[in-house]
């Protein structure tokens, strides 16, 4: 079904080419006014996918020329797979030493990639800016992490003596996330901030000490390491 | 502990006093009326205590003992706040001269459930000095303070003891938040339990209370030294983690008037010192943990204790004294446990220079 689908595109794009040529050999100046300047600065041919929103500027041809042929496979495979991408508007640039390729995605400011097989890099998101709801899932995903973290460490339920981390850490101050790994001396190794919550749990307030993956363990860490972010450092109080 | 906590005290106020035994030291003091309220000046030389003697001239000095902030949950005598509180408790009545009194600063509960406080009069019960008693959020937000009323009497009160006037406030009322929201008694304790809770409301002293206090007051001489018993700090420090009293101010200006006054509060679990013209404002100890310095608003005149070592229950934790000098000024001391004691002596607030600290600061 792919591959049907790659035939059609390159049907469609071989459609666009012939069309193009055929303009040129008309002699009707192409409608872009970007394009037109940029022609006029040195030698390029503009190609443009059936879809109309993927375009290769080809550096070392001029306008009607006739691409060699190898070149002209290139261009057009250049175009499927931008075309299989995403549906934003793309422009390539395709430099005459064809060592890498720059690609421009809704207008934003070119980025070098070395081959094609690089242009999913660069397509990350599809090449969208996110949109408010998909913003709004990833804070809600988050904040759900912090809060279950908020929750327990506001909470005895992790110890079994009725106290709990806020009692001695309120705004879960002097947890200091940004020290660790640190040697601590009373325990004699090096550690993470999770030894140290596990330390807690299991001696102030006398509970059993969580697994290092245990996603309890996760959302308290969460919630101190969102709590102190940004606070100011207090070297030697740590 | 008791023994070697004692002497280590003894032997950082002694070693002071070149050519003074200790002997020598007591039968002369003791000859001058004298009580040394304060180890400061022991600390600091063998001058202090013939200027100690030539300033006996006022009241009769005395001392007083205080226990705050022990927060004990319904889970017996063994939990380790409780043991914390019968550590106290043991080191106050092995005080030798005992104190006059012992002042115990407020949240004696962690959630002010009966059998919480019923757990702390138990413990507080062998104290050989007597104790005046005060309230905090923690004793109160369950029942209102119906239980604690029940077994502690009233939170607003006055007394009078070798010429200073001694005054008791409920310094935690808050705005109603509760009714409207419909919350349970638990629901309520546990909101206001929470330090650094966002929707908090801000601790006051009240109008119903200054009102109280302005006539209390009124048959007080101004010379007369006056020492205020507060849970919450009665001035603004940090209002995320009420450390604070909303009508600071309206409170501060009923004292104005008056030559010497002391606030001596709770909540704060931490070394803290401030003056506000004529107040000077110490806070106490916790014996159950100590609460880290808020990020913002710690007054200037504070020397912050160090950060406590999590690793150990008994650091940054005790309780402590205040010795009343002649002039009716009090000299503090914490009894920081398993570290030397700290001391904020008036003298030395007032002429600017550091007072002196033990080793570990």
């Amino acid at each position: 079904m792919k591959l049907l689908y790659k035939y059609f595109l390159c049907f469609c794009l071989c459609l666009t080419m012939i069309t193009y040529s055929a303009k040129a050999e008309d002699g009707s100046a192409y409608d872009a006014s970007h394009d037109v300047q940029l022609s006029q600065e040195k030698a390029v041919q503009i190609v443009t996918a059936c879809d109309g929103r993927k375009k290769v500027i080809v550096e070392g041809c001029n306008e009607g020329d006739v691409m060699p042929e190898q070149k002209a496979r290139k261009v057009a495979e250049l175009l499927m797979q931008l075309m299989e991408f995403c549906e934003e508007e793309i422009t390539a640039k395709l430099p005459k030493t064809e060592m890498f390729i720059q690609l421009s995605i809704n207008g934003m400011p070119y980025v070098t990639v070395r081959d094609a097989e690089e242009i999913p890099l660069i397509l990350v998101h599809g090449g969208k800016s996110h949109t408010e709801r998909e913003k709004k899932v990833w804070a809600a995903e988050m904040d759900r992490m912090i809060n279950e973290g908020y929750a327990l460490f506001h909470n005895p339920s992790l110890g079994k003596n009725g106290i709990s981390c806020d009692m001695c850490h309120p705004d879960a101050s002097n947890t200091h996330p940004e020290t660790y790994p640190k040697y601590q001396t009373q325990m004699n190794k090096a550690v993470l901030l999770r030894d140290m919550i596990n330390w807690c749990i299991e001696n102030p307030m006398e509970g059993e000490k969580l697994a290092e993956d245990d996603s309890k363990m996760k959302a308290v860490e969460a919630y101190i390491l969102s709590a102190r972010a940004g606070k100011k450092l207090d070297p030697g109080k740590h | 502990m008791n023994t070697k906590h004692k002497e280590k005290n003894e032997q950082v106020q002694y070693s002071a006093l070149a050519g003074v035994s200790r002997r020598e030291f007591l039968k002369t003091t003791m000859k001058a009326g004298v009580f040394i309220a304060s180890s400061d000046y022991l600390l600091n030389s063998s001058e202090n205590l013939v200027q100690l003697v030539a300033m006996k001239q006022g009241k009769e000095e005395f001392l007083f003992a205080y226990i705050s902030d022990s927060h004990l949950l319904a889970r017996g005598k063994e939990h380790r706040f409780a043991r914390a509180l019968i550590k106290a408790v043991e080191d106050v009545n092995a005080m030798e001269p005992q104190p006059d009194f012992v002042f115990y600063g407020g949240d004696l509960a962690q959630l002010g459930l009966r059998e919480e406080l019923l757990l702390g009069k138990d413990i507080i019960a062998p104290l050989k000095p007597k104790v005046y008693m005060m309230v905090g959020e923690h004793d109160w937000y369950y029942d209102m303070g119906e239980a604690w009323k029940e077994f502690f009497g009233k939170p607003t009160y006055s007394f009078d003891h070798k010429g200073v006037h001694f005054i008791v406030l409920n310094s935690v009322i808050v705005e109603d938040y509760w009714s409207e929201t419909k919350m349970s008694p638990m629901e309520r304790m546990l909101f206001m339990a929470q330090l650094d809770n966002p929707k908090g409301r801000p601790f006051t002293v009240g109008e119903e209370q200054r009102k109280w206090l302005k006539e209390d007051l009124s048959r007080v001489g101004k010379g007369t030294p006056i020492v205020v018993f507060s849970h919450s700090p009665l001035y603004k420090y940090y209002k995320p983690w009420n450390f604070w009293t909303d009508d600071a101010e309206e409170v501060q200006k009923l004292l104005a008037p008056f030559k010497s006054v002391t606030v001596i509060h709770g909540h704060t679990h931490q070394v803290l010192t401030n003056k506000i013209k004529n107040i000077v404002f110490h806070g106490i100890l916790s014996t159950a943990w100590p609460w880290p310095y808020a990020p913002e608003g710690i007054p200037k005149l504070t020397i912050q204790m160090d950060r406590a070592d999590p690793f150990n229950q008994f650091d940054g934790t005790g309780w402590g004294m205040a010795g009343i000098t002649s002039r009716g000024k009090v000299n503090k001391t914490y009894n920081l446990w398993d570290r030397n004691p700290m001391v904020v002596s008036y003298e030395k607030l007032l002429s600017g220079k550091e007072h002196v600290a033990g080793h570990s600061y």
